[in-house]
C-alpha cells in the first residue's frame, strides 16, 4: 500500500478519536460529529485514489443508492424509534463485514494476502473470526430490530437445551475454522457464515425486551470487533483502530447498562429474564387500596409545590408524551416551581434514549440530571412526578433481598413529599415485581395514557 | 617536497578515499537491508506475521484510547455516541472499495459492491441521525 494512504488513514483515525472525544460535552459534540464525517471522507477518498481501485462503475451506484437510502431513513425516523434504527444499522455493518471477508476469500490477491486457495494461515484465521462476528452481529441485530419494532414479541423466547445447543454451535464454528485453514474450501467458508448466523439468532432470541439497552450496546460492540477482525485480514490499521474504538465503546455501554440493572453481562446473555417471575408476582397481587387522583388534583399539587422532579421512563416514549410533558413543566416554571428531570441509566430502550427524547421536546439539557447527580435532591423535593417508569423507582431494590431487582440502583422518589405516578394500569413493571410505592399514603396514581394525562394537567394548569 | 613525492601522496590519498567510499557504500546497503523489514511492516506490505504484530500493537493501544475516551462521554450523550460509533464502524467500506475496485468484474467485486452499498447506508444514515440528535440538545435560554 502506498505510504500516502497509510498517512491519510492515520489522519482519519485521529479524526475518529476526536469525534468520540467531542461527545464529552453537548457543546463540543456537533464539532465532534464533523470530525467523524471528515475522517470518513478522508478514508473513502484515499481508498478511491489507490492505484488498484479503478472500477468506479462498480462503486458509485452503491454509494449513491446506499447514501440516498440512509439519508432518507435518517431524516424521517422518529426519535422514539431510535433503538430499532440503531439495531438495523448494526445489522448492515455485520453483513458488510461478511461480504468483505467473502471478497477477500475469493480474491485475496487484491489485498496482498496470497492467492485463491493458498491464503496465508494467519490471514485465514483473522478472516474467519471477522466473518463469524460479522454474521453474528447481522442476525442478532435483525432479531433485536424485530423485537424493538414489535414485529416479534418482546418476551424472552426460551426453549429446552438452549445453552448446550449454543455451545455446540460455538464448537462447530471452531472446528470449521480449523477445517478452513487446512483445506481452504469455499464450502467450509460459507458453512462458517451459516453457523454464525444461526448462533446470532439463538443468542438474541431468549433476551427480553427491557434488556434491549444491553443487547443494542453489545451488538454495537460486536460490529466494532467485526471491523477490527476484517482490519487484521486486510492489514489495514484504520479498520483496526476504528474497530477497537467502537468495540470498546459498545463494551463500556453494555457494562454501564448492566450496572444500572445490577445484573452481570453473563446473566443478560444467558437470557430468560422477566418471563417466569411475572407469573409469580401476579399470583401474590393482593387487593390493597390505592389513592387515585385526577389531572386537576395533580395540577393543584404541583402548582403549590416549590420543587418538582420528573422521572420519565419507557412509557413516556411509547406514549410520545415528551412534548406535552415539556409544556406542563413550562407552565409550572411560569408559576415559579423549580422543575428538574431525573434519568435512570436504563430508562428507555437504549443508552441515553430519554435524554434525546427530552432534548427533542426542547428541554434544556442542563435541567436533566443523571441518577448520581440528583438522587439526594428527592429528599427536599415536594413532588416526584413519575411518568412511564416503575421498576427504577421501586424501593424493594433496597429493602427486599428476595426481590429479583434487589441491588439495582434506584431513583429515591419515595423520599419526596408526594409521589405522582402516571401509569396506564396497576400492572407490574417489566421485572414483574409489585411496587409498594403505589400503596403509600403520600402516593397518588394518575391512571391513563401518559400523553393524555399530561395534556389534561396542562389544561388544568391554564 | 619534490613533485614525485606530492604525486605519490595524492595517489595514496585517492586510493584511501576510494576504499572509504566503498566502505560507505557497503554500510549504506547494509543499513537499507536492515531498514527494509521495519519499513515493510510499517506500510503493511511485509509478511503476514510481521503485520500481525504491528496490527496487534495498534489494536491494543486503540482499545486503551477507546476506553479512556468513551468513559469521558457524558451519559446524556450515550445515544449520539451509539450513532457515531455506528457510522464510523462503517469504515469497513475501505475494504469494500478495494474489493469492488479492480478493473475486471469478478464475484469478489460483486461482494464488494454489496458491501459498499450497505456501508453507505450506514455512513450517511449514522452521521445524519447523530447530527439530528445533537442539534436538539440546547442549553437553558435566559
Amino acid at each position: 500500500m502506498a505510504s500516502f494512504a497509510v498517512l491519510a488513514y492515520l489522519v482519519s483515525s485521529v479524526c475518529f478519536i476526536l469525534a468520540l472525544r467531542g461527545l464529552s460535552s453537548p457543546e463540543t459534540a456537533r464539532q465532534g460529529n464533523i470530525f467523524g464525517i471528515a475522517g470518513m471522507a478522508i478514508a473513502i477518498v484515499t481508498t478511491l485514489a489507490l492505484a488498484d481501485v479503478v472500477n468506479y462503475l462498480a462503486i458509485l451506484p452503491g454509494v449513491v443508492v446506499g447514501g440516498a437510502v440512509g439519508t432518507v431513513i435518517a431524516m424521517r425516523i422518529q426519535m422514539t424509534a431510535l433503538p430499532q434504527l440503531v439495531a438495523a444499522f448494526h445489522s448492515l455493518v455485520g453483513l458488510a463485514a461478511v461480504f468483505v471477508a467473502a471478497a477477500a476469500f475469493f480474491n485475496p490477491a487484491a489485498y496482498g494476502i496470497g492467492e485463491y486457495g493458498a491464503i496465508k494461515i494467519g490471514s485465514l484465521i483473522e478472516m474467519s473470526i471477522g466473518v463469524a462476528i460479522g454474521a453474528i452481529t447481522f442476525s442478532g441485530s435483525v432479531i433485536a430490530f424485530a423485537k424493538l419494532q414489535g414485529i416479534m414479541s418482546g418476551k424472552p423466547l426460551v426453549f429446552p437445551y438452549q445453552h448446550p445447543l449454543n455451545a455446540l454451535l460455538g464448537l462447530v464454528t471452531v472446528a470449521l475454522v480449523v477445517a478452513l485453514c487446512t483445506g481452504q474450501s469455499p464450502v467450509v467458508f460459507w458453512a462458517i457464515v451459516v453457523i454464525a448466523l444461526a448462533l446470532g439468532f439463538l443468542l438474541i432470541l431468549p433476551i427480553g425486551g427491557a434488556d434491549m439497552p444491553v443487547v443494542v450496546s453489545m451488538l454495537n460492540s460486536y460490529s466494532g470487533w467485526a471491523a477490527a477482525g476484517i482490519g487484521f485480514t486486510l492489514q489495514n490499521n484504520l479498520l483496526i483502530i476504528t474497530g477497537a474504538l467502537v468495540g470498546a465503546s459498545g463494551a463500556i455501554l453494555s457494562y454501564i447498562m448492566c450496572k444500572g440493572m445490577n445484573r452481570s453481562i453473563i446473566n443478560v446473555i444467558l437470557g430468560g429474564f422477566g418471563g417466569e417471575t411475572a407469573a409469580v408476582a401476579a399470583g401474590s397481587g393482593e387487593e390493597k387500596p390505592v389513592k387515585q387522583g385526577s389531572a386537576d388534583d395533580a395540577a393543584f399539587i404541583m402548582q403549590n409545590a416549590q420543587s418538582v422532579i420528573i422521572v420519565p421512563g419507557y412509557g413516556m416514549a411509547v406514549a410520545q408524551a415528551q412534548h406535552a410533558l415539556r409544556e406542563m413543566s413550562d407552565l409550572l416554571k411560569g408559576e415559579g416551581v423549580d422543575v428538574k428531570y431525573a434519568i435512570h441509566p436504563v430508562a428507555g430502550r437504549m443508552p441515553g434514549h430519554m435524554n434525546v427524547l427530552l432534548a427533542e421536546a426542547n428541554v434544556p439539557y442542563d435541567e436533566v440530571f443523571e441518577l448520581d447527580d440528583i438522587n439526594r435532591d428527592f429528599g427536599t423535593a415536594d413532588v416526584a412526578f413519575v411518568i412511564g417508569a416503575n421498576d427504577v423507582t421501586n424501593p424493594a431494590a433496597k429493602t427486599d433481598p428476595a426481590s429479583p431487582i434487589f441491588g439495582m440502583p434506584i431513583l429515591d422518589v419515595d423520599k419526596a413529599k408526594t409521589v405522582l405516578f402516571v401509569k396506564r394500569s396497576m400492572a407490574s413493571g417489566y421485572a414483574g415485581v409489585q411496587n409498594e410505592l403505589f400503596f403509600r399514603d403520600n402516593t397518588m396514581m394518575l391512571f391513563g395514557d401518559a400523553k393524555k394525562v399530561c395534556e389534561e394537567i396542562v389544561k388544568a394548569l391554564d | 617536497m619534490t613533485p614525485e613525492e606530492i604525486l605519490e601522496r595524492a595517489q595514496a590519498l585517492l586510493s584511501e578515499t576510494q576504499a572509504l567510499a566503498e566502505q560507505a557504500a557497503a554500510l549504506a546497503a547494509e543499513a537499507q537491508a536492515a531498514a527494509q523489514p521495519i519499513a515493510g511492516a510499517a506500510v503493511g506490505g511485509g509478511s503476514g506475521l510481521d503485520f500481525l504484530l504491528v496490527g496487534l500493537t495498534v489494536f491494543v493501544l486503540a482499545c486503551f484510547v477507546g476506553y479512556y475516551v468513551v468513559w469521558n462521554v457524558t451519559p446524556a450523550l450515550h445515544s449520539p455516541l451509539m450513532g457515531v460509533t455506528n457510522a464510523i464502524s462503517s469504515v469497513i467500506i475501505v475494504g469494500a472499495l478495494i474489493a469492488a475496485g479492480p478493473a475486471d468484474f469478478t464475484f469478489s467485486s460483486f461482494m464488494g459492491f454489496l458491501a459498499v452499498t450497505l456501508a453507505s447506508v450506514n455512513i450517511f444514515g449514522g452521521f445524519i441521525v447523530t447530527q439530528r440528535m445533537l442539534s436538539m440538545y440546547k442549553k437553558k435560554q435566559k
